[in-house]
């Protein structure tokens, strides 16, 4: 009704039109700019907080290396910040944060990987609807839960039947792993010979590298079930749990890489002749790569970031493995150190070892900002490269 | 006078800090410090409030570094501490305006604790010393199994690991092999599920795992209160001045002399001082 007093002619003042009063307009105007404002306040306050972080971390961390100088935090091992002469070698931090984001990748990629491809291509379409919310939900739970875990649960099984634990793992993995590559290897050894030759030689190559392949992984398997593990607290115990703490990462981002790859490339490759695994190995994966590099990056953003875990399972040891690579001993990170050595360090009672710790978080900070540049450029890249 | 002054403005800063409007409620206490003393004030608090209803008493466990800076940085009314105030936090205290005032609440003895298949039942003060450098890595030269030792400390943030290096190390360094972790019952959760463990605890935490004697002492409440056990010490409570009698943050403080006090005391593990 109130639409048609326009057109009797009767001029009312609330009338709908096209034209805006001048106040209206005004007012319009006025709601906009405020809009935009608002919206530029909250973007800008979100990358001032950014800059903030960076220059009061800075700010702390700076007077450190003032005083105390580069040689000790990056050569030595000693970490003695409460004692009359303190030490503050953080170089044991730094082999022990790299340890268990290497073993964490080791666990997460793997896993992380296969799984996204099982999810992208493989499983159909109602059961990914399913399993990916479910492995989200990984996610979803609180660090200090996976910490509990890895302490209560985890440590001393390990210590109580770690040997055999890991015989059986390595058996789970290699039986596989092995299998397919005697049969790769096999194929490839025999494939240019003649017809008849070739299936006869491709058995006996099978029969030679498969008995190969067993005598390998008994005496592997072997070796790791006399094994005893001193403390369950260690770096391998870390790296398993940050594995599947990245788990949801990994596998989102790279199934979304898979996913972006689309269903012409995959037809074509079809179109060729070439089989489902042909066309995952030789197409899908390699059109997908940067996305899955920039998964993995991620990954291990999350795996050198995390705290509570392993604070609570990593022994806190302040010392290199020997070998460096043993992931059987304790080890202490940066992230630990940190968030255990804040509270008796004040700026009051003793400056160095206030600074200190800010000189970690700015390496951790540094490092972070690599990656997540490094994995935004990637993604970029890739973007590109599939979008044309 | 000038205590008392000083008294309602550390008690202005907290109720502020607390977010209470009410300036110098008397009422609320705030507690913070040791994860030692922490049980002994938590039960003294739980008591104190159901005797008298109109008193809050928060009570929280940073560990005893933290509750000396609480009190200097007025958040806090008691710090408990299971270590003296350092001379560098009194002065930090007295630079902000805060005059720390001590009591003994009660006597703790450390006990070092091993997995309870460990045949060891005794070592020395230098033997201890010597695991926990490094230079004893084997139980096997300790009349123990041929097992490598994990040795197990509190973090360097507790006062817990301060009274170990002061009462055992003479302040020597750890070893680099040691693995640190967070609380009291951190360490008993280590040592009571890894058969080559030792570690340290409050006397009240011994439950499922074994404790050691010390130079032929068992670590017991009547050994401690003697000091006959070599690894005893006492466990305090800070405040800003001296607390003005018939308030409940006097009560509060001087609980531990009172009966129910020495029975709360007794019952959480620790020790009534003489």
């Amino acid at each position: 009704m109130e639409a048609s007093g326009a057109t009797t002619g009767v001029t009312r003042r609330d009338a709908p039109s096209l034209l805006l009063s001048h106040r209206a307009r005004r007012r319009q105007r006025i709601a906009e700019t405020l809009g935009r404002g608002l919206l530029l306040a909250v973007t800008s306050f979100s990358t001032l907080a950014v800059l903030f972080i960076f220059v009061y971390i800075a700010r702390d961390a700076i007077p450190y290396f003032r005083q105390e100088g580069f040689r000790e935090f990056f050569t030595s091992t000693r970490w003695y910040p409460s004692a009359k002469q303190p030490e503050f070698g953080a170089l044991a931090m730094f082999v022990g944060s790299g340890l268990v984001t290497l073993g964490a990748i080791l666990v997460a990629v793997p896993l992380g990987v296969s799984a996204a491809i099982c999810l992208s291509d493989v499983l159909p379409f109602s059961v990914r609807q399913v399993v990916k919310p479910v492995i989200e939900i990984l996610a979803a739970i609180p660090s200090v839960a996976y910490g509990f875990f890895a302490l209560v649960v985890f440590a001393p099984l390990l210590q109580e039947r770690g040997g055999p634990i890991l015989a059986v793992a390595a058996g789970a993995v290699g039986v596989p792993v092995a299998g397919l590559a005697v049969i790769v290897a096999a194929d490839l050894l025999t494939d240019r010979l003649p017809d008849r030759a070739r299936r006869r030689a491709r058995a006996l190559a099978l029969a030679v590298l498969g008995t190969g392949a067993c005598v390998v992984l008994v005496l592997a398997v072997r070796s790791l079930y006399g094994l005893v593990i001193p403390s369950g607290t260690n770096a391998l115990n870390v790296s398993i749990i940050l594995g599947i703490m990245a788990l949801p990462t990994v596998v989102s981002v790279s199934e979304d890489a898979l996913q972006a790859v689309g269903r012409d490339l995959r037809e074509g490759s079809y179109a060729l002749g070439a089989t489902r695994a042909e066309t995952l190995v030789r197409t899908v994966l390699p059109a997908a790569s940067s996305g899955i590099l920039a998964a993995v990056i991620l990954g291990v953003m999350r795996a050198v970031g995390e705290t509570m875990v392993v604070w609570m399972a990593s022994g806190n040891a302040s010392q290199i493995p020997r070998p460096w690579y043993n992931i059987l001993q304790p080890v202490r990170t940066l992230t630990a150190t940190i968030a255990g050595d804040m509270g008796e360090a004040d700026q009051v009672t003793g400056s160095a070892r206030f600074h200190v710790l800010f000189a970690m978080a700015l390496a951790l900070l540094l490092f972070s900002f690599l990656c997540n540049t490094s994995s935004e450029w990637i993604i970029r890249r890739a973007r590109k490269k599939v979008g044309g | 006078m000038r205590i008392i002054s000083k008294m309602g403005a550390g008690l202005a800063a907290v109720t502020m800090t607390a977010g209470i409007a009410l300036a110098g409620n008397a009422n609320q206490i705030v507690v913070d410090g040791s994860t030692t003393v922490g049980p002994v004030a938590k039960a003294f608090a739980e008591y104190y409030m159901g005797k008298h209803p109109g008193v809050n008493i928060t009570v929280s466990e940073s560990g005893s570094g933290n509750g000396a800076k609480s009190l200097i940085n007025a958040a806090c009314d008691v710090a408990t501490m299971s270590r003296a105030m350092k001379n560098s936090e009194v002065k930090a205290a007295q630079d902000a305006g805060v005059l720390p005032i001590e009591k003994v609440v009660a006597m703790d003895g450390l006990s070092v604790i091993v997995h309870p298949s460990n045949p060891v039942a005794n070592l020395t003060l230098a033997q201890i010393r010597d695991i926990y450098t490094g230079k004893i890595a084997n139980w096997k030269d300790l009349g123990g199994p041929d097992q490598a030792i994990v040795i197990i400390s509190r973090d360097t943030n507790s006062g817990t690991y301060e009274s170990f290096q002061t009462l055992v190390m003479n302040q020597a360094k750890l070893t680099g092999k040691a693995e640190y972790v967070g609380s009291n019952g951190a360490v008993r959760q280590r040592v009571m599920s890894t058969p080559a463990a030792i570690g340290y605890v409050g006397l009240a935490f011994t439950e499922g795992v074994k404790a050691l004697q010390v130079n032929g002492v068992e670590a017991t409440p009547e050994t401690v209160t003697a000091k006959t056990y070599p690894i005893s010490r006492a466990l305090y409570m800070y405040t800003n001045g001296r607390p003005k009698e018939g308030t409940p943050l006097f009560d509060f403080v001087n609980f531990c002399d009172t009966p129910e006090g020495m029975k709360i005391i007794q019952d959480t593990g620790f020790v009534v001082k003489k």
